[in-house]
């Protein structure tokens, strides 16, 4: 009755030449194909790098007024951009400006890319149920797995730094908008479609004119979560050397400095909150043609 | 009006439609006779149409009437394939639909058909004037020319002013003005409407059918007409079939339906129509003897109208004239009366 009391598990030395067989294996991977990785993310790497340039040399005033005007632009609110505008204000104030300017510029590349990437697979997830039913389960481990597991890989293949960093948190980012633009799609008003069809729309004009513009609320709910995902993991993907406010509260923790801890953490808090607000706004402001109800 | 053959005609030949999940294997058992109710129950297939043959006259009103589950709405879609067909032909002019492959079929559509759509279908984010377009836009005509096209139509159909609103903005009835407006816009001498005034209240509805009927007497397209309302089909149709549970149960002229129902089931539809609003005075007139007595009545006038102008000039007789004056029959006014009242037989049934 032993196996009935100890869960019977796979011997010990067997379970040791698996591991070391997977680690092996990848290892072998990495050496083999390490460079071309970094060959293939170089264009990434320079993007990122001038976006950082960008925002953390350019006077900030400067800065300030054009997170103003894009806020205003987006959201045509006045509330919204006095208060994107004292958010930035406080943090500058509070000495956290550079480190601020390093994270929003992750945030932002590593969105563009998650939508670059994620609205095609939405879109072909969302036209046929066979991809649908690969990429699913893929998500779900995606967004399940624990961030800090998958940092591991991305280590082994990139190193420490800016690219490595911003593939984690791409990844961990990505799940939200490839579901929303597959549920936007699929969510399209048969009806609707179907007039498509019959005035003789050819597949690219049916996603162009119907499917995209009737989806798009849906897909902006998905950027605005990404978005959220990738400031979430800005303090995770710290451990591998990207800069930022992640690395302060990385330090606050090792060392127990409550203040340095707290205010870092506000401010990746007020930019969540500037982002998630803009983003909201101008989702809304895409639906505007629902709202007006003849009655 | 049918007389005068513009547009190209449709014939629907043999046609079949059976869903499920394997229908050409039962399509053999059903031509031989398998009931719709045995392919339910026995195969778990449902039959949609069967055997359904129509010929639709170019350039006239084609109503198809059934009530709800008679696959009235199937058969329209096979006309622009929205429907695959389980086995016949669809012929459209001279070719045959159910042949095309995906580019002849989206070039049969873009030219040859245009549709409206019992829920409008109209695309919410974009303005009536934008909607309006959508045809020509998926042709790729220069945008000058599809505003030119579709402001003419817009103002036809009524919207003058309402081309910058979104779809949510207008009533039911000004939408599907939107919808027509679509439809006519991208020209194609192809009408379909799938029930495209059943969503309207009843005064809209009769309004409707009069944009209808009076756009029909300039543009002549060959139109097919979904409903499930015998009066709209009798006010509309130059021709109409009746469809129940997937198969033609009578097809002709509104005149022959009313006067010979050709069972129980559609003479029950027929007893409430107003019969004097219906038949025209050439389906009651008599060959001529003699001398053409009494006052002309131009040929097709409805009995209505023909025994009141009798009865306000007080004569018991009249002849039939066509439209150059040459005299075709005799009337006499209690004939008149008699075919305006609905035929005891059918009278007694209701009771």
């Amino acid at each position: 009755m032993d196996w009935f009391t100890k869960f019977p598990a796979m011997d010990t030395d067997r379970l040791t030449a698996l591991k070391k067989a997977i680690d092996l294996g990848f290892r072998d991977f990495t050496r083999a194909y390490g460079d071309v990785f970094e060959t293939i993310l170089y264009p990434v790497q320079w993007f990122m790098f001038r976006v950082e340039q960008l925002l953390t040399t350019s006077p900030w005033p400067l800065v300030i007024l054009a997170f103003a005007v894009i806020a205003w632009l987006a959201s045509r609110s006045w509330k919204i951009t006095i208060g994107v505008v004292i958010t930035l204000l406080l943090i500058g104030y509070f000495d956290m400006w550079q480190d601020t300017m390093k994270t929003v510029a992750m945030t932002v590349v590593a969105t563009i890319m998650a939508i670059i990437l994620g609205i095609p697979i939405g879109i072909l997830m969302g036209r046929s149920n066979r991809v649908q039913a690969v990429l699913n389960p893929i998500l779900d481990v995606m967004q399940t797995m624990p961030s800090f597991v998958y940092l591991i890989p991305v280590v082994m293949l990139l190193g420490i730094g800016r690219v490595p960093g911003l593939i984690a948190v791409m990844v961990y980012a990505i799940p939200p908008i490839i579901r929303l633009t597959n549920l936007g799609i699929r969510l399209v008003d048969k009806d609707v479609l179907e007039a498509a069809d019959a005035f003789g729309s050819s597949n690219w004009q049916r996603l162009k004119n119907v499917q995209m513009p009737l989806a798009l609320p849906t897909i902006m709910a998905g950027v605005n979560q990404t978005i959220m995902m990738a400031l979430a993991m800005v303090v995770v993907a710290s451990m591998i050397g990207v800069q930022g406010l992640g690395l302060p509260v990385l330090k606050a923790i090792a060392n127990q400095y409550f203040t340095l801890g707290i205010f870092n953490g506000l401010a990746i808090v007020g930019i969540a909150i500037i982002f998630d607000r803009t983003s909201q706004a101008y989702g809304k402001r895409l639906q505007k043609h629902l709202e007006v109800v003849h009655g | 009006m049918a007389e005068q053959v513009t547009g190209i005609g449709i014939q629907i030949r043999n046609l079949y439609k059976i869903f499920g999940s394997n229908p050409e294997s039962y399509i053999d058992a059903v031509k031989g006779g398998m009931s719709k109710t045995e392919l339910n129950e026995k195969h778990n297939h449902v039959l949609g149409l069967k055997d359904i043959n129509i010929d639709m006259p170019g350039g006239g009103i084609q109503v198809v009437m059934g009530l709800s589950g008679s696959g009235k709405s199937t058969l329209i879609r096979h006309i622009n394939r929205l429907i695959d067909p389980t086995a016949g032909e669809v012929i459209v002019g001279d070719e045959d639909v159910v042949k095309m492959n995906e580019t002849e079929l989206r070039e049969f559509r873009r030219h040859k058909t245009a549709m409206v759509f019992q829920k409008f279908a109209l695309l919410p984010h974009r303005t009536v004037l934008e909607n309006t377009v959508y045809g020509l836009e998926i042709q790729g005509l220069p945008r000058e020319e599809q505003e030119k096209q579709a402001r003419r139509w817009i103002t036809r159909v009524g919207l003058d002013g309402f081309e910058d609103n979104y779809p949510n903005q207008l009533s039911g009835g000004m939408q599907q003005r939107v919808g027509l407006a679509r439809a006519l816009t991208n020209d194609a001498p192809i009408l379909l409407m799938d029930e495209a005034f059943s969503a309207l209240d009843p005064l809209i509805r009769m309004d409707m059918q009069t944009v209808l009927l009076d756009l029909q007497k300039e543009i002549r397209k060959t139109v097919v007409f979904i409903t499930h309302d015998l009066d709209e089909a009798l006010r509309l149709g130059d021709r109409i079939a009746i469809l129940r549970d997937g198969e033609v149960v009578q097809q002709g002229t509104k005149q022959e339906i009313v006067l010979r129902p050709a069972d129980e089931y559609i003479s029950s539809f027929v007893r409430e129509v107003n019969r004097g609003r219906v038949i025209s005075v050439d389906m009651v007139m008599a060959p001529l003897t003699g001398e053409p007595k009494g006052m002309p009545i131009k040929s097709g006038t409805v009995l209505e109208v023909a025994a009141k102008k009798m009865t306000d000039s007080n004569v018991p007789e009249a002849h039939v004239t066509d439209a150059s004056g040459a005299v075709l029959g005799k009337l006499a006014i209690n004939e008149v009366i008699s075919a305006m009242v609905t035929p005891v037989d059918h009278d007694s049934a209701a009771a």
